[in-house]
């Protein structure tokens, strides 16, 4: 049998949490972009597709991450679709992540007084013009903060994945624990490992909002 | 490949999902009030005069706020006997979930306690409340009617988490899932069916907190 010492462990947890890192990079990148077309449906002069992106928005914040995990895991076999924990994971945690910072940033746009949307339109301005050089200009400001603090949860929603068999941080430290049999130290690691990747996010998220509310 | 979704496979097992629906809105209630309370007494240490209480409630809440529930979970049902605190997995569970939303809450009835005038101080002062009622009779509840909507989202949130407790066995709503779709082998339709049990209870707790909001808040405040 192995022997572990707490070096090893540390080692393992690291590595593991390179995986974690990733997925949260990927996951928030994808998750953004199609968080963005989703932000221009919404606001979009269609009912239909505004109706629709408020649907999805609900069905993703009313359910547990861990369901719509779940369901993409298991659903996409289903259509014959051979998913990898590692795929199930980023298709999942890219649509929780568009469905949260979806209504973050259209939040933020909605913030924006009417008057600018009247104005721009006085002047002509077609709706993409409009939001190209008037509102996301402003709106960015307004969202960089609470889309800062958002990945935070993004960070921390990776750790479901190991549910779905996906090795990473928190899928490390079970598997560690299960070798050497001290859990108390195995979790505080991780959950140390976990603060030390969120901790400074919440910070700069905090820092930014105090930062523009002096500015703006 | 063609699939036909088979959910009439689910109905043998329906017991089966009110039960641990059951399961899920008991540990629901229990976390909310129990949460609701520790986010109180967080906030209202948050704000006293003491540098290393203050200092003490904000590294739980910076602590909470930046792990995973489910490392906490992991942490208290696994670690915690190391310590001899020895809890089953339903009491770890509520538990996990408790300190959870009173992090969360702490932060949010504190930031409604802030937007409190400080002229409100002021008056019970010199109306002779001692600084205990200024704060349970006139503070509290304007900033918990202030934050209302927060304190909703929060607790629906940790609702949500709940299903994250599965994985140390306890025998709620996803539990049952998991046990269905290992019985009859529709993992689709049954975890398809659970979430939008999830979905419902959610707007049942939505429609909750907001029929109760109408009792608690007659006058409201700006």
């Amino acid at each position: 049998m192995m022997q572990f010492t707490d070096w090893d462990i540390l080692r393992n947890l690291l590595l593991a949490a390179r995986w974690t890192i990733l997925l949260s990079l990927v996951a928030f990148a994808s998750g953004g972009l199609v968080a963005l077309m989703l932000t221009f449906m919404r606001i979009s002069n269609n009912p239909v597709l505004a109706a629709l992106v408020k649907g999805y928005v609900e069905l993703f914040q009313g359910t547990p991450l861990l369901m719509q995990l779940f369901i993409i895991f298991f659903g996409l076999s289903l259509i014959g679709l051979d998913v990898s924990a590692w795929t199930a994971a980023i298709i999942g945690l890219t649509l929780f992540t568009s469905a949260f910072l979806c209504e973050i940033w259209r939040g933020c746009i909605e913030s924006l007084p009417k008057g600018h949307w009247e104005a721009a339109r006085t002047l002509g301005l077609s709706f993409f013009q409009t939001m190209r050089y008037i509102i996301l200009p402003q709106a960015l400001k307004v969202a960089i903060a609470p889309t800062v603090g958002f990945s935070v949860q993004v960070v921390k929603g990776t750790a479901l994945t190991s549910i779905i068999g996906f090795v990473e941080l928190t899928k490390a430290g079970t598997m560690l624990n299960n070798a050497t049999f001290q859990p108390f130290k195995v979790f505080a690691l991780v959950a140390v490992l976990y603060f030390l990747l969120c901790f400074p996010l919440s910070l700069y998220s905090k820092h930014l909002e105090k930062k523009l509310n002096v500015t703006g | 490949m063609s699939y036909q979704l088979d959910f009439s496979g689910l109905l043998p097992y329906l017991p089966e999902l009110a039960k641990g629906l059951l399961t899920t809105a008991e540990l629901t209630v229990y976390s909310t009030f129990a949460g609701i309370l520790l986010g109180t007494a967080g906030a209202a240490g948050r704000i006293s005069n003491k540098a290393w209480l203050r200092w003490l409630i904000s590294a739980y809440v910076e602590v909470i706020r930046n792990t995973p529930f489910i490392v906490q979970l992991f942490f208290i049902f696994f670690g915690l006997p190391a310590l001899g605190l020895k809890l089953s997995a339903w009491q770890a569970g509520c538990l996990a979930m408790v300190i959870n939303l009173g992090a969360y809450l702490t932060e949010i009835i504190r930031a409604g306690i802030e937007a409190t005038p400080k002229g409100q101080w002021e008056a019970g002062k010199t109306l002779g409340l001692s600084h205990w009622h200024i704060f349970s009779r006139i503070v509290l509840p304007t900033a918990i009617q202030r934050i209302y909507p927060a304190l909703v989202s929060q607790c629906i949130i940790v609702m949500l988490g709940s299903a994250v407790v599965s994985q140390i066995s306890v025998e709620e709503l996803t539990f049952s899932a998991n046990f269905i779709q290992s019985r009859n082998f529709l993992s689709f339709e049954s975890y398809l069916v659970t979430a939008l049990i999830y979905l419902l209870l959610a707007i049942a707790m939505r429609q909750l907190f907001e029929l109760s909001a109408r009792r608690l808040f007659k006058n409201p405040v700006l």
